[in-house]
């Protein structure tokens, strides 16, 4: 897409085809090219400032209720998906069309100029300008052979010019860089492979999230997830059937400084096995050090507190015995979640807030001052009544429906703290807490791809930007003389009239003259 | 060195390159002003004729491009002045990384002295390539308002790396954005210096026959922005490889190698901006003034990049260390 001319476009011919041509000649334009790529610039800006389905749905969501009238438009515009929307693809793919159609006559042009031999010396080599002329004591034939000798060497293309022309000069002629349009074609055509990649990642790749308790396991099936997408071509029925379970979690928090409450580390340990019938193996999952198994990564994206509760009944029953995954809130961990215990009779709830270092404030009540567990407290409110699970309709894991319950009661729990809500009618007991992490499972078959056509592409780029496509002719200008007059000159074949052409061009031209009047002060053999 | 005196020292060092900077800015301006005096505007004519299609004839720039006197020497004392900044700002970078234990890439001040030295640094060593004393002005200013912006607004405490910055990837990937917006920098203040001189060229032969001469002693705008395509076409490979790295990065971290994070999607349109000036400059007809238009805003959408998404869009990239 770097033609050197911009390409200028005749008024259309009547007829079908003729329009075509010149819609094509449009589109395949330089100047076409760059507005594309400006566009591309344009409409991607939307996708950095608005929230976007891909990354945060909450948000877009938040987005959408606050101001529902342009929200939805902008939504039904694809403003909140914009790298899905068609009308940014449409940009990208006029973009690699208008790419295509200048890399194949490209590419032909190239092949073409690949086997030619370099054009024979022009007439006048004045004309070049920074020619040089100089008068050497050696014989026309042994200087030409000698240059020619020495562009050979330097990897330059030579061709050497009649015994006698027309004018009865003898030349050589030499060319070099053609890297430079190779590596040019080498990096569009690795941009289209990139595009390739993506597109064979978003179709035969998936993704998906899961909370794992400690202690607590996961086998790769898509109903095991709390949120899973894969592509079209996916079969969801037959993942690679590997599983894991998390041993342990550690974290620690900064606890000096202004980054007081960062987190220092955090750790996964985990047993893994690559299929039910594999040996078991153990490794630990750290921020940047996911797990591998079968070509699908395990990558470790956040973590949490689950508190444990022993909930009894009226009779002293044990209803309700296990560990809660809780959300954290804010940056010090304040945690909600609820516990759904439908056994018991009536049916109770809980809903909760968590906090690993608990300050309560008169004013404020209740909130975490720091996300290690320094001081772990929870607020409870008990409900009895209708959970609401029996009416079919799907219910969140962390949200109460308390629309048919009655609030029984609130207390504040220390881990081993018995709470009883109403004389005799049930208790809860905060025995501790587990932690929990959250990870993202991902398998991209395109990432392979992305990264060697990355790769071709920096390299072609490399060479289309720095290889200096030249030509030299060496020139004896009167065969016959006493003396062997001769000329060097140059042409740099860049487009973009850069004078580091030029600077690189001159160094050539006198490294040769150099060479050439370096064969006058040897011993010449034949005079 | 306690710690503590590292951090001292750091902070010191940073303070004496603003100083010392700011000297240079005040030389570098002196030496603009007397280089004040009238010029014929055929001295600003190409070095390069245009030949036949895409084929540029050589021709030889004149060795002897007249030096005016006045006003070199405190070009010379503002040079000096530079290298003298460099190196107090390179003692305050590697000081940083010292008192916290590791690369000096953890936070928005750090990135910011880091860019600061990457600028001064891309700066020196073209300067010992040729003569640029004339870029000199408009590459300590951009400089001392990120150092500025870094002491006052950005500045935070030397402190262990969050667990997603823990990775080699942060010196390869880092290492590879600095530089270039060291590079993109200089693109953009060689652009801006061609538009300004070619603006008043336009204006002062339109008006008098001939040119002004506050730019006098600055190349022609040709040379300009034959100066500003090599340095665009040394960073947009490195920016692509900046780009992939983070990918790669990204792809162990997070689980994938894209996806569209407000970082990610300003550094796309970052790379676009810089790939359409490429192709602008063989395109006839932009060249010229358009060309050095687009470097100037594909180093603007680079900014918005570094601060606007650090500050003021949640991304996965918010590690300014500043609430």
């Amino acid at each position: 897409m770097s033609a050197g001319q911009e390409r200028v476009a005749p008024l259309p011919p009547l007829g079908g085809l003729g329009f075509a041509r010149w819609a094509w000649r449009q589109l395949t334009s330089m100047k076409t090219a760059l507005i594309l790529l400006f566009l591309l610039a344009i409409a991607s800006i939307p996708g950095s400032i608005l929230p976007q389905q891909g990354n945060d749905p909450l948000k877009v969501k938040e987005w959408i209720a606050g101001s529902p009238s342009v929200g939805r438009l902008l939504q039904s515009l694809g403003f909140f998906d914009v790298f899905a929307a068609p009308w940014f693809a449409a940009v990208y793919l006029l973009l690699f069309i208008s790419l295509i159609g200048c890399v194949i006559p490209r590419a032909r042009q190239h092949w073409r100029a690949m086997l030619a031999p370099p054009p024979s010396a022009p007439r006048n080599l004045d004309r070049l300008g920074g020619t040089v002329t100089l008068d050497v004591n050696v014989a026309p034939a042994e200087v030409l052979a000698g240059a020619a000798e020495y562009l050979r060497r330097h990897r330059w293309r030579v061709v050497s010019g009649p015994a006698v022309t027309t004018d009865g000069a003898q030349w050589v002629s030499a060319e070099k860089g053609y890297l430079r349009e190779t590596g040019n074609l080498v990096f569009h055509v690795a941009l289209l492979l990139i595009l390739a990649s993506v597109a064979v990642g978003g179709l035969f790749g998936w993704k998906g999230n899961v909370i794992v308790k400690e202690g607590g396991g996961f086998a790769n099936t898509v109903t095991q997830y709390d949120a899973w997408g894969g592509g079209r071509f996916v079969d969801s029925d037959s993942l690679t059937p590997f599983s894991f379970s998390l041993d342990s979690f550690d974290v620690d928090f900064e606890r000096e400084g202004s980054q007081r409450g960062a987190p220092k580390y955090f750790e996964a340990k985990v047993t893994y096995r690559d299929d039910p019938a594999a040996p078991q193996q153990e490794s630990v999952i750290e921020v940047n050090a996911p797990l591998e198994v079968d070509r699908a990564k395990v990558f470790l994206v956040g973590h949490g507190y689950a508190p444990h509760f022993v909930v009894k009944d009226a009779r002293g029953t044990v209803v309700f015995n296990d560990a809660v995954v809780f959300l954290p809130q804010d940056g010090n961990f304040t945690s909600t979640g609820v516990v759904k215990i439908p056994d018991s009779e009536p049916q109770l709830g809980l809903r909760g807030l968590f906090l690993p270092t608990a300050l309560i404030d008169k004013i404020k009540g209740g909130q975490s001052v720091f996300p290690g567990p320094d001081n772990p407290a929870v607020f409870l409110s008990a409900w009895t009544g209708d959970l609401g699970l029996d009416t079919g309709m799907p219910q969140s894991v962390y949200r109460l429906d308390s629309e048919s319950m009655t609030q029984i009661g609130l207390g504040t729990l220390r881990p081993g703290q018995i709470w009883d809500w109403q004389e005799g009618s049930g208790s809860v007991m905060f025995t501790g807490f587990d932690r929990w992490a959250s990870f993202q499972i991902a398998y991209d078959p395109g990432k392979e791809g992305a990264l060697i056509s990355s790769a071709l592409a920096i390299t072609g780029l490399m060479l289309s930007l720095f290889v200096r496509r030249r030509r030299i002719w060496v020139k004896v200008l009167d065969p016959a003389g006493a003396t062997t007059v001769v000329q060097v000159a140059g042409l740099t074949r860049s487009s973009s009239l850069d004078d580091i052409d030029l600077g690189a061009l001159t160094d050539d031209i006198d490294a040769l003259v150099r060479e050439i009047s370096r064969a006058e002060a040897t011993p010449k053999e034949h005079l | 060195m306690t710690t503590s005196a590292l951090a001292q020292a750091s902070n010191a060092a940073i303070y004496a390159t603003m100083v010392s900077l700011t000297f240079a800015m005040v030389a570098f301006a002196v030496s603009f002003a007397a280089g004040r005096r009238r010029v014929p505007a055929v001295a600003a004519s190409v070095g390069v004729r245009e030949g036949g299609g895409s084929v540029a004839v050589l021709t030889r720039p004149s060795d002897a491009d007249e030096q005016p006197e006045a006003g070199r020497r405190s070009a010379n004392i503002a040079m000096s002045l530079t290298w003298l900044s460099f190196v107090l700002l390179l003692a305050g970078v590697v000081m940083r990384g010292l008192w916290a234990g590791r690369v000096p890439w953890g936070n928005m001040y750090e990135f910011s002295i880091s860019a600061a030295l990457a600028t001064l640094a891309a700066f020196l060593f073209l300067s010992l390539r040729s003569d640029i004393r004339w870029l000199g002005l408009f590459v300590v200013i951009p400089v001392l308002l990120t150092l500025g912006m870094a002491v006052t607004v950005l500045y935070t405490e030397a402190a262990q790396l969050v667990p997603a910055l823990k990775s080699y990837w942060l010196v390869i990937h880092v290492s590879a954005a600095v530089v270039c917006s060291g590079a993109f920098t200089i693109a953009a203040a060689t652009a801006g210096v061609g538009l300004l001189k070619g603006g008043l060229e336009r204006r002062a032969v339109a008006r008098t026959g001939s040119s002004d001469g506050v730019l006098a002693r600055v190349p022609s705008v040709e040379r300009l922005e034959s100066f500003t395509n090599r340095v665009v076409a040394f960073s947009f490979p490195l920016w692509t490889f900046a780009v992939v790295a983070g990918a790669i990065w990204a792809e162990n971290a997070w689980g994938r190698y894209w996806g569209w994070d407000p970082k990610e999607t300003w550094a796309f349109i970052t790379w676009v901006i810089f790939a359409a000036y490429l192709h602008a400059r063989s395109t006839a007809g932009w060249r010229g003034t358009k060309a050095s238009w687009i470097a100037i805003v594909g180093w603007l959408a680079f900014l918005i990049n570094y601060f606007g998404v650090n500050f003021f869009v949640n991304s996965l990239h918010s590690y300014a260390g500043v609430s």
